[in-house]
């Protein structure tokens, strides 16, 4: 009995051996995850911090090669350039209006078919799914330019409401979508428990479904904002004197001096950056992974 | 007039047939359990009574009134929800007054009803809060309060203690049932929980692929199931059944099971004449049977293969040929693994059943055989 207690030491050693072995690997496994996830990041936090750090140096930073890490000094001389040039303001102003219409109409569609989507198992839900995003999987050129036609002969061309109509075609799908999800994550019961405590169906969905549904709601409209905001191409072919924002800024901007262009830059990610990070959540919903 | 009346009712889903051709009846004040596993059409046939699934055929009527294919709000019933559906953006109070404030009732008669409810719920200190601060035992307790103050005179409740951890469902169970039996609605209670269903339910109607296979109080569902599959289902353990073969000794009939014979009662004669030379089930609960340790004429000696200590009794496990016997004990019985024991089966505790259909074999079905 005692002679068999002194063998399990001798074996413990080949043993120690692997077990440091398996824990290099796992670090080295661990540590490649990080590498890669820090180039990705990289990848997009770059351009972004030199857009930033661009928009507020002066306009002999910005000229200067290489350029500093940070803005010395810090200047808003880019920035006011760039918003009292010709035409900016009544770009924005465009912008605003086209990407406020796109959000009503598109959320105000978006809604009932969304509802539809998560609730109704229907003859064709899966071919009616597949055929709204098959909407995106056409290259805008290929939608925009027959559009531009059918408006020039309507007489619709140039008008921030024809654009808007545009930008509702191609945020649709996304809004749908996203607002399906945000219904299908209120369970039916609730709906049903309205129901039997003496609401209407309608009746139900509004005192119930749409309160609980209502900050997704307002993600979706948010993000089709961006998207309506961010869109240039067809900006640029349905428009020729009611230019939006980048469309303006697009036409401009080989007539441009670099401190405008990184001032254009920034202006237009600061609005999406800050929607996108309040409506992460619902976005990654979207995709099916609930992170409450 | 609160009488639930469910008829000839079909329901069902493509190909699926969740209800087939069920009929029903709740009296007034009663107490009816839907118990059966999942699938087997208890659901469908509550969401019926509740309008939340219209019938495919059949009809129900709730106090005298035909409510088939009207809508649920038309119904006047409550409802509990099994994941209680409470609405998260609204408070206590709001959930319990919903389907007062729907109703359209008067503020201070709102505010009486469900501070009762609420009362009678132990959650008067809690009517300011959201759902979402409260434990899901609390939760429940929403759900029964705005049942409850709805005052409508029939309850529908679907598997309302399922989502509780065990031993608050146990304190729920006792409270619930006290409730209900002071406000005297109708309740219809779907569960799958047989325990549940005995202690709670007036009269349990057990359910299987959509057909109730029995409806009786909960001691005649037990002792005297009508159906293989009933004694299977309630009881913990099951129903025994043991196979044994109908041989005719002069008028009457034995059952020999090997080489021990049972003698059924003069009542069954009748009954058993079909069943000559074939082999039918003996059913019989684990505390039916008497335990002796030495042979006597009457018992059947079996070898015990396990011995379980359950605290408030001593299982055992004995084969009889190819069958499995569940045979319970007093704790302090002194029987240990592989011991040898006789076993004495007392007649009227027995339920014959047919080994085919599964169905009991009594002197009443040969009655209306005959």
């Amino acid at each position: 009995m005692s002679a068999q207690a002194v063998q399990p030491r001798l074996a413990v050693l080949p043993n120690e051996r692997e077990r440091q072995r398996a824990l290099r690997r796992l670090r080295l496994r661990r540590a490649a995850v990080y590498i890669v996830a820090v180039l990705l990041a990289l990848w997009i936090l770059l351009p972004i911090w030199l857009i930033t750090n661009m928009a507020f140096s002066t306009p002999t930073a910005v000229r200067a090669f290489p350029k500093a890490f940070f803005p010395n000094p810090i200047s808003l001389d880019s920035l006011t350039f760039f918003i009292n040039s010709e035409g900016i303001l009544r770009a924005l102003g465009n912008s605003v209006l086209v990407a406020v219409t796109t959000l009503v109409i598109s959320t105000l569609l978006a809604v009932p078919a969304g509802y539809a989507i998560a609730r109704y198992m229907f003859r064709g839900r899966d071919a009616v799914r597949l055929l709204m995003l098959s909407v995106r999987a056409f290259p805008i050129v290929v939608l925009a330019v027959p559009l531009a036609v059918i408006f020039i002969r309507l007489g619709m061309y140039d008008q921030p409401v024809t654009l808007a109509l545009m930008h509702t075609a191609l945020t649709l799908p996304t809004t749908i979508l996203v607002v399906s999800s945000v219904f299908a994550s209120v369970p039916y019961e609730f709906e049903e428990a309205a129901q039997v405590f003496g609401c209407r169906p309608i009746q139900a969905f509004a005192t119930v479904v749409l309160p609980l549904a209502l900050p997704g709601i307002a993600a979706s409209a948010i993000l089709t904002f961006v998207l309506s905001w961010n869109e240039v191409f067809a900006a640029m072919l349905l428009t020729s004197t009611n230019r939006t924002l980048p469309a303006h800024i697009l036409y401009n901007l080989d007539k441009s001096s670099d401190p405008f262009k990184f001032a254009a830059a920034f202006f237009m990610l600061v609005p999406t950056m800050i929607f996108i990070f309040f409506i992460r959540r619902y976005l990654f919903n979207m995709w099916g992974s609930i992170n409450k | 007039m609160s009488e639930i009346v469910i008829e000839n009712a079909v329901k069902q889903f493509g190909k699926f047939t969740a209800i087939d051709n069920v009929s029903l009846t709740a009296a007034e004040h009663e107490f009816v359990v839907l118990l059966g596993p999942s699938g087997c059409g208890k659901t469908t046939l509550l969401r019926a009574v509740a309008g939340l699934g219209m019938l495919d055929s059949g009809q129900v009527t709730i106090g005298g009134r035909d409510v088939t294919y009207l809508p649920p709000r038309d119904r006047n019933i409550s409802m509990v929800f099994q994941n209680y559906a409470i609405f998260p953006h609204m408070t206590v109070f709001d959930n319990i007054a919903f389907g007062l404030k729907m109703r359209r009732a008067d503020k201070t008669q709102i505010r009486e009803r469900v501070e009762n409810a609420a009362k009678l719920l132990h959650i008067e200190g809690m009517l300011e809060r959201f759902p979402s601060q409260m434990s899901g035992g609390q939760r429940q307790r929403i759900a029964v309060a705005r049942a409850i103050a709805y005052e409508s005179r029939v309850i529908l409740m679907d598997e309302p203690l399922s989502n509780l951890d065990a031993l608050l469902r146990l304190e729920m169970r006792a409270e619930l049932k006290s409730l209900l039996k002071r406000l005297g609605a109708t309740t219809i209670y779907v569960t799958h929980d047989q325990i549940e269903a005995m202690s709670m339910g007036d009269r349990i109607a057990v359910m299987k692929s959509g057909r109730i296979l029995q409806i009786d109080a909960p001691t005649r569902v037990y002792d005297l199931p009508s159906d293989h599959f009933v004694g299977g289902f309630i009881g913990n353990p099951p129903m025994n059944f043991v196979r044994g073969q109908v041989q005719r000794s002069g008028g009457a009939y034995a059952v020999k099971i090997g080489d021990f014979t049972l003698t059924p009662g003069d009542e069954l004669r009748s009954a058993l004449t079909p069943y000559d030379g074939k082999l039918i089930y003996m059913g019989i609960r684990a505390e039916a049977m008497e335990v002796v340790t030495t042979p006597t004429t009457d018992t059947l000696p079996v070898t015990v293969d396990v011995v379980e200590p359950l605290g408030a009794q001593n299982l055992l496990t004995a084969r009889v040929g190819s069958d499995i016997l569940k045979v319970s004990t007093s704790p302090d019985s002194p029987i240990k693994m592989g011991d040898q024991v006789w076993l004495r089966f007392p007649l009227n505790k027995i339920r014959w059943m047919d080994v085919d259909t599964g169905r009991a074999i009594t002197a009443d079905v040969a009655q209306v055989l005959a």
